[in-house]
């Protein structure tokens, strides 16, 4: 995913094409895409079920049927077991996302608006961005302890560098003429800021957001394999202990779907957003 | 849906006569002088040794080859550009940076795409004004530049032409005592070009503000200009910056006829000072 769409090019702004349908039109569009997207899904599911239980190519230990995989889910979910799972989990990738992405979006809006700032700290950020972030892992168990603090922490370090990114680059790129004509007009300081550059960077600023989930939600799981006594990451290791391939599927299922999900949530806001701004 | 922009140009307001007493109440005209105004950029002259006085209320086309330097002088003249050799005045006092009682036109029409034309020309609003008198203000230029069914839509959903009329409708939103133009209609098609010069025409009789109007078109200088500065560098001194070449009274009353015998001549000297041959 690139990281300054076409949307700062106003030619390519000019081209979408969303605002000349109707309302009915776009409903049934929108239906009909559902429907195509979870073509492939079913698809997978009926192969699975085809390879297990009609064929019985794999055994249940390689690859249980996907029955087995449900039944495994109401059997965790009637202890109680699986909510706590998915609560815990849900809860670290809300809070690590929450405080990367506010750190990414200050540290970026700095950057991109301060050109002495810029020449200051960027560098340096980039610098760190170049470590690969998990191997910020041995160093945060030593200080932090890989608890509740050390999970957010690493989540919000892969949050983190997404969000800053697009910011930064994005409010680089804000068309300089759109910036002269704000001034010509009268606007400097905080708004210019609220009338022209923000705005201006809403589009590049939600894609950064989303890469930024989807990395919250893989240092989720990396930060529960390491050490945990709840989460799915914890089910995964788990059941791999246990051998209870169903377990684990039924935690990968999960995480597919909270994934997709959490990012269909923030789908819709940007769509709102997009709407005002773009 | 964007129309083309031959369609809109058909469709472009009808011509108003109304003399100064139109909707559109004015402000005070100003008048900008410059003295003696250079500019380099590193050691590359651009401009150099420029003397004008546009009186207030009077149209003064800036008429120069590509590069030239005419944007420069107007940039300078709406304070965007602080590096500038000599003294620019604007009414009695030095023009400052954005300077307020200017706005400008630009080439390009900058609506910010977000925000719908009616919002994009409230930018152009002075600072302190009621909410009520800021959208009166608002309906009386969009009305002048023909825009008010427009008003709701987004630049991207407008043609060029419409764009640049809102570009316009923002400049005059301020009521400056100056209106700089920037080339405002080289973008657009011919036919679209046109009705923008009879538009301004119009905005200039209603408003009365004073215009420094840079253009590379020598039939609209012609069309719409009191006095037509030419600039240009010395022959065989391209090195040494661009400086007034000619500064010459357009005769007759506007709106002028373009097809005159007198303009005709005039057209034929300015091409030569452009060195073109106007065959």
């Amino acid at each position: 995913m690139s990281v300054i769409p076409a949307f700062l090019n106003p030619a390519a702004r000019r081209s979408s094409p969303e605002h000349s349908v109707p309302a009915s039109a776009s409903t049934a569009r929108a239906g009909s895409t559902i429907l195509l997207g979870l073509a492939v899904p079913s698809a997978l599911l009926g192969l699975w079920w085809l390879v297990t239980d009609v064929l019985e190519i794999f055994s249940p230990v390689q690859l249980p049927a996907p029955q087995r995989v449900f039944d495994a889910g109401v059997g965790l979910a009637e202890s109680g077991a699986l909510a706590g799972h998915i609560g815990i989990s849900v809860q670290r990738v809300l809070l690590g996302f929450a405080a990367g992405a506010a750190a990414g979006l200050l540290l970026g809006s700095l950057l991109g608006l301060s050109r002495i700032a810029d020449r200051l700290l960027h560098p340096t950020v980039g610098a760190f961005r170049a470590v690969p972030s998990l191997a910020w892992v041995p160093l945060i168990l030593l200080w932090v302890g890989l608890g509740e603090d050390g999970k957010v922490l690493l989540i919000s370090i892969g949050a983190f560098f997404p969000v800053f990114t697009s910011v930064h680059s994005a409010l680089r790129h804000v068309d300089p003429q759109l910036v002269e004509a704000g001034r010509a007009f009268g606007f400097h300081g905080i708004r210019l800021l609220g009338t022209v550059q923000l705005p201006a960077v809403v589009p590049p600023v939600f894609s950064g957001l989303r890469l930024a989930l989807a990395q919250a939600w893989l240092f989720l799981v990396a930060s529960e394999l390491l050490g945990a006594a709840e989460g799915l990451g914890f089910l995964l290791t788990e059941s791999q202990n246990n051998g209870r391939t169903d377990r684990l599927l039924l935690a990968i299922v999960i995480l597919a779907i909270l994934g997709k999900l959490t990012d269909a949530l923030l789908g819709v806001v940007e769509r709102k957003a997009l709407k005002t701004w773009a | 849906m964007p129309s083309a922009p031959a369609l809109e140009a058909v469709e472009a307001p009808a011509p108003v006569s109304a003399p100064a007493s139109g909707p559109v109440s004015t402000g005070d005209s100003l008048a900008v002088e410059f003295r003696d105004v250079g500019r380099a950029f590193g050691s590359r002259t651009v401009l150099r040794g420029i003397s004008l006085r546009a009186d207030p209320g009077e149209v003064v086309a800036v008429l120069g080859a590509s590069g030239c330097g005419k944007s420069t002088l107007l940039r300078a003249a709406a304070g965007l550009d602080a590096g500038c050799t000599g003294e620019i005045i604007i009414g009695n006092t030095p023009v400052g940076p954005y300077d307020p009682r200017t706005a400008v036109g630009f080439q390009e029409p900058r609506l910010l795409p977000w925000r719908s034309v009616r919002k994009n020309v409230q930018l152009g609003l002075p600072r302190g004004l009621s909410r009520a008198e800021g959208a009166a203000r608002v309906d009386e230029l969009l009305e002048l530049v023909g825009l008010a069914d427009r008003a709701h839509l987004r630049p991207r959903e407008i043609s060029g032409g419409m764009a640049q009329r809102a570009s316009l409708a923002r400049a005059l939103a301020r009521r400056p005592g100056v209106l700089l133009l920037d080339e405002p209609f080289g973008a657009l098609d011919a036919l679209t070009r046109l009705k923008m010069q009879d538009l301004l025409l119009d905005v200039h009789a209603q408003t009365g503000t004073t215009v420094l109007l840079v253009t590379h078109d020598v039939d609209e200088a012609l069309q719409l200009a009191d006095r037509i500065l030419l600039l240009g560098a010395d022959a065989g001194h391209p090195e040494a910056g661009a400086t007034v070449q000619q500064l010459l009274s357009v005769p007759g009353s506007r709106p002028r006829d373009r097809a005159s015998a007198e303009l005709a001549q005039l057209r034929g000297s300015l091409y030569a000072g452009l060195g073109v041959d106007s065959h």
